[in-house]
This record gives structure tokens, sequence and C-alpha cells, in this order.
């Protein structure tokens, strides 16, 4: 640990060089909001969640490095309420129906949903139109969930050296497509075992054969908030599987 | 001088910043993408004054010792690739391009142009760098910057092409020349690209510091109801503002210049600009994938008579939320021309208010209609109006 510090929310926090200013709150044991961050990647930037206001200015907490003396403000009303609203334009923009989804309960949009207070969509649903692809024997895909944060994306490319999945579209339009001819899992060699099977933070990417072995109410974020498995989100953390 | 392509950097800075940055090979892009709706200047530029473009491009190259240059050109600009090679060719046998140009050894320069991908963010000079390289035009993360980590992961300057033509007359004349022209915080010249209401559309060059109005009278403009200056993500205003200045100090733009008269709605008008934005948001970050498709649809429901002050409201809402948690430029302004048009052109929205209150964009008592069929009811208690009195 290095003695530089910086300040988030009137704590101090110390960074070791080359850290950004979320991995050295979280390594703090200081929890940051994010969907798009995993610890055994590198910062993507797209979410939005971890948004903060550096001495003053707002900036991506998970990509901006961390520098002695920055005034970080995290918890404050106003950032809180951005959040809030970044969570709801992911909850319209997919078919978000948690009561049936597999992943309720172990779901990091639903868990900081619940964390901050998002109490409904609030925005008028888009209902976009995502079948499911159900072609692989042991993986479902329900692409309804999908809030594009490229990690199964990055997973698949950088560690099981795959390449299954790809971004096709832009804007609202934007999807997550499967590199086969056919557009089907099936015809990938995609298995469950792949590193892209198990760092979805949302329902999309599900085992099959296994329906609720864990009830609901009892799952990960159930008994705790995300802030409360801050040490899950540590650099240096040994992570767990994002599946049920 | 400060670049024209819209950020207005300082060029001075960036090009010693990438001078200064460790690297193996450094490059100069021309950003040639001219995406904003309502500009034209680089394309006449790159058709008329070639040579100067390209010479600013080789002065960069000898500022900052770079040894590779890019036009990287908007894809509806490709009928100019052929005359542009043509001119480059030249220029390369007359010993302005290549090795030891002009007999100075060492000083080794080429230019190539690359044609785009025909995507407005493309002119975002990170996302115009990935796309160079062959990947997806997406804006990169920031910091680090292309001066010390561009086209390749080397120090890269990327600037406009009328910022390159300008360099190459500051070479030529001197900076106090450049600084005869403008304004103290502007120095020179801007081109502007003039469209819409006025008897003469078209490119005019003026002094930084020329009054809105000027431009107006001189390009013919009469009834004029408003401005919009800098394309969509620029600024709109109406008469009473037309004694401000063109500079960057009061108006900056990167050039475009839409004149509006008395007989054009500016209501349609955002909503135009609003769509383009919700097409061309690249889709990385939330707030501008999603943002600029709902408010895309706020206009849609206002257009259709079920906008309320609510709905007004949750524009400035969703506004703070793109400007704020935005990754790039388009995101950061793409409400601009909403919040802009809702502070001075307010009658145009609150006509089309259905009331001033809240109003659902839908009938919640038809959409009942379903449930009361159901369980069979048709009591007061089962509609929603009556229900609502009840309660
Ligand atoms: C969405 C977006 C589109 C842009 N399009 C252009 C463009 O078409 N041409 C351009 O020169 N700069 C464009 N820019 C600005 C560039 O990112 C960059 O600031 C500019 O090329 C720098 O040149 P300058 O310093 O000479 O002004 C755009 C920026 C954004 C955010
Ligand atoms: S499937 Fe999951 S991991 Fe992949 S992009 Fe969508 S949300 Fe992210
Ligand atoms: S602000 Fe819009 S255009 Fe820029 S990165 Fe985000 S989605 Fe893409
Ligand atoms: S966690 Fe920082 S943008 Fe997603």
């Amino acid at each position: 640990m290095s003695d530089q510090t910086f300040t988030l929310d009137d704590q101090e926090i110390p960074f070791a060089p080359g850290q950004s200013v979320m991995q050295a709150a979280l390594d703090a044991g200081v929890f940051v909001p994010h969907l798009c961050y995993h610890p055994e990647f590198r910062p993507h930037g797209s979410c939005k969640l971890c948004t903060v206001k550096i001495n003053g200015r707002p900036a991506t907490s998970c990509t901006t490095p961390a520098a002695a003396g920055l005034n970080v403000e995290s918890n404050t009303p106003e950032i809180l309420d951005k959040r809030r609203t970044l969570l709801q334009m992911l909850l319209v923009e997919g078919n978000h129906f948690c009561p049936s989804c597999e992943k309720s309960g172990h779901c990091k949009l639903q868990a900081l949903g619940y964390e901050l207070g998002v109490m409904t969509p609030h925005f008028n649903l888009i209902y976009p139109d995502r079948p499911v692809d159900a072609s692989h024997p042991d993986v479902l895909l329900d692409f309804n969930r999908c809030i594009l944060c490229e990690l199964c994306i990055r997973a698949s490319a950088e560690v099981d050296k795959k390449n299954v999945f790809s971004l096709s579209g832009r804007g609202i339009t934007k999807h997550l497509i499967v590199n086969a001819e056919s557009g089907r899992l099936a015809d990938t060699d995609f298995a469950l075992t792949d590193k892209a099977a198990q760092v979805c933070p949302v329902g999309v990417i599900l085992p099959k054969k296994q329906g609720f072995s864990i009830p609901i109410g009892r799952r990960r974020y159930d008994a705790a908030s995300m802030s409360a498995h801050v040490d899950e989100f540590k650099p240096t953390a040994k992570v767990q599987e994002e599946r049920p | 001088m400060r670049g024209r392509g819209g950020a207005g950097f300082t060029t001075g800075l960036k090009w010693e910043a990438c001078r200064n940055a460790p690297g193996k090979t450094r490059y100069v892009i021309c950003n040639a993408d001219e995406g904003e709706p309502g500009t034209f200047k680089d394309r006449v530029l790159l058709t008329r004054q070639p040579d100067l473009v390209f010479e600013g491009m080789t002065v960069a190259a000898y500022v900052t010792g770079a040894s590779k240059g890019y036009v990287y050109l908007r894809g509806e600009y490709r009928y100019l690739l052929e005359p542009l090679n043509a001119v480059l060719a030249r220029r390369r046998q007359d010993n302005l391009l290549g090795k030891g140009i002009l007999g100075r050894s060492g000083f080794d320069f080429e230019i190539e142009v690359h044609m785009g991908a025909g995507a407005y963010i493309c002119g975002e000079e990170s996302a115009l760098i990935e796309s160079l390289e062959g990947k997806r035009g997406v804006p990169r993360n920031r910091p680090p910057f292309p001066v010390t980590n561009g086209f390749l992961n080397q120090p890269t300057v990327v600037n406009n092409v009328e910022t390159l033509a300008a360099a190459a007359l500051i070479a030529a004349k001197g900076g106090d020349w450049f600084k005869s022209f403008g304004t103290a915080k502007s120095s020179g010249t801007k081109i502007l690209s003039i469209s819409g209401d006025c008897e003469r559309p078209g490119i005019y060059e003026y002094p930084f510091g020329v009054t809105v109005r000027q431009v107006l009278e001189e390009c013919g403009a009469k009834a004029t109801q408003a401005v919009q200056i800098s394309g969509p993500s620029g600024i709109c205003i109406g008469p009473d503002e037309f004694d401000r200045r063109i500079a960057f100090e009061d108006i900056p733009t990167a050039g475009s210049f839409m004149i509006f008269d008395i007989r054009r709605d500016i209501f349609e008008v955002v909503r135009n600009f609003i769509n383009f934005f919700a097409h061309e948001s690249c889709g990385f970050c939330t707030p501008c994938r999603v943002g600029t498709t709902l408010l895309k649809n706020m206009m849609e429901k206002i257009a259709a008579g079920h906008g309320t002050r609510y709905d007004l409201d949750e524009i400035y809402k969703l506004n703070r939320v793109m400007q704020s948690a935005a990754h790039c430029g388009l995101g950061h302004t793409a409400g601009n021309p909403l919040v802009h048009t809702l502070e001075k052109f307010r009658p145009a929205y609150e006509r089309r208010l259905k009331s001033l209150e809240f109003e659902p964009a839908f009938d919640l008592d038809a959409a009942l209609s379903q449930a009361r069929q159901m369980t069979r009811r048709d009591d007061s208690a089962a509609h929603f109006d009556s229900a609502q009195e009840n309660a």
C-alpha cells in the first residue's frame, strides 16, 4: 500500500499507482455501484453506474486513474439520483420481469435497484423484441435482459479465446449477437464451463436443467445488498461465479 | 490558434504534447468526417484548397515529428478520393511529401486518405482512431488522450480540416498576421456553412467577433425566427440575441449556421435533431443509448398531443443525466437543442401540451377494459375515472 491518498465522501482512500478511483475505493472496502466493471477484466466504462464527481466535475470512476488529493463525491443525493435514473434507463430498455427470472436475487441490476431505492422503471417501457436462443443443450440465452456490458464478449475473447459473442447495431438497436453463421449458440463451441458463461451480471446466460435450486428470498443479494458484498469486488478478489 | 473542429482546443498545445510524448512513431490525422448537420465547409476546403490542407498536415508533422498522416474522409465524400490522391501524387513528385522533404534530411512524411465508415460518431477523435484501426467506431476511455496514446497507441494529433489549412497559412505568414484578424481571445477567421432560410446560402469566411446579425444581413436572411449555430448540439438563438458574436468567448462554432424563418415550426426542427442523435448514438453508454431514445419518445408524445408540463420537467432531468454521465460529446450535448428551445421558444411546446398537469400517455380506463371483461365487472368502481372519484 502506498501513502498516497484521495478523499471519497470525507473518507481518506489510499491507492497504489495505476489503480482507478473505483479500484482503490473497493480495495479500501468502500462500495461504488457498478455493472460493467469486473475485477478480472479491464475497465469498460459503459454502464456509467459508477459515475461520481471528481473535483466538482462528473467522472466515470472505473476508468479514471486515482491521483493524490482528488476530491471524490459518490453518495450525494444528486449522484444517487442520477444512478437511479441510469438504472431505470436499463430497466425500460430491456424486458425485465424479475419474478420469473432465474437470476433474481443474484442479479446485480436488481440488487442495485433495491439498494438505491428504485421502486419503478419510471419511464415508458421500450419493449424491445428480443427472441431467446434455447438452441444450446446446456445454456439458455435470454437476450431480453441484456444490458450490453460486454463482459461475456470480453470473457469469451480474452479468457476462453473463442469469440462467441459480439455486438451489432447502434443506438437503441444495439444488441448482443452470437458469432455463428446461423446466429445460434448451438453452432458455436460455447460451453457451460466457459468464463463467458459466468460473468453476466444479469439473467441472460443461464444454465439449463437447474431451476431455482436456491429459492428466491435466500439468494446472494436477497440476504445482503451489493455493498455488503464489497469484498468480492476488490481488484484482488478471486471472483465467485455469477451463476445462481 | 484554437481548433476549428468544435472543442476549440489550443492547437499549439496539442502539437507540443504530441511532440513531447514518448513513442516510436507519431501520427497526424486530418479529421474530414464532417458529419455535423448543416456543415459543408471542409468539403469545400478539400475541393478548392487541398494543397493548403496537406501543407498544414506537413507543417504539423514537421513540428511534432510525425512520419505518417491520414485524412479520414467522410464516406459521402468518396468522389473526392481520386482528386485528392492526384494532389498527393503531385506533392510527392515535388518532394513536398516523401523522404527528405524539400531537401531536409530526416524530414520524412507520407499522407494517405482513408475512407470513413459513414457514422457521425466517427468524427469524435477517439472513435475516429478506432475506426482507422479497423475497429467499431466507439469513443475510447479518456485519459489517456490521443496526443499520448492515439493511433496504434502512438502519439497522435487529430485536427479539423480548417485548423490544418489555417496552420499552413500561419506557417507562411506568421502569427502576427493571423492575430490581426478576429478578437483578442479568438484569433483569425472562421468559415461558416450557411444554410436554411436565406437568399444566399453557402460558405462565408468572417473574422471572429462578427455578430449574428451581420451574417444574417449579408446572406439575405429575412424574418428570421431562430439560428442554430454549431449544429444540433450547438446553440439555438432568437432575435433578441442576434447581436451576440461568433467567437470562442461568446458563441463558439464548428461552422454550421442554420437559419429558420418565422414560417418554421421550431418544435419540428428540434424533433428532427433529437431523431438524428437517437439514430447516431453509437450505443456504447447507457445514458446516451437509452436517453436519446427516451427523448425521442417524449417528443413523439408531445407531438401526438399527450404531452404535459410534467414531460417538460422529465426532459430536463434526462438532459442532466446525459450531460453528466455520457461517455462522449454526442451524449453530453444531445439534449441541447431541446433545453435551449424550451427556454427560448417555450410556446412552440406549450401550444402542444394537452394540459399543463400530468397526463398519461395512454387511456387508463380503456386499458382496464380487458380486466373488466375477465372479472365480469362493469360497475362504477371498475372504471378509472369513477374509481378515482370514489377514492
Ligand atoms: C460526436 C462528435 C462528432 C464530431 N465530429 C467531428 C467532425 O466531423 N469533424 C471534426 O473536425 N471534429 C469533430 N469532432 C471533434 C473532434 O473530436 C476533435 O475535437 C476535433 O477533430 C479536433 O480538431 P481541432 O482541434 O482542429 O478542432 C466531433 C466530436 C464529437 C463528440
Ligand atoms: S449477456 Fe450479460 S454479460 Fe453479455 S453483454 Fe449482455 S448483460 Fe453483459
Ligand atoms: S455518448 Fe452516445 S455516442 Fe458517445 S459513447 Fe455514449 S452512446 Fe456512444
Ligand atoms: S462500472 Fe464504471 S461505467 Fe460501468
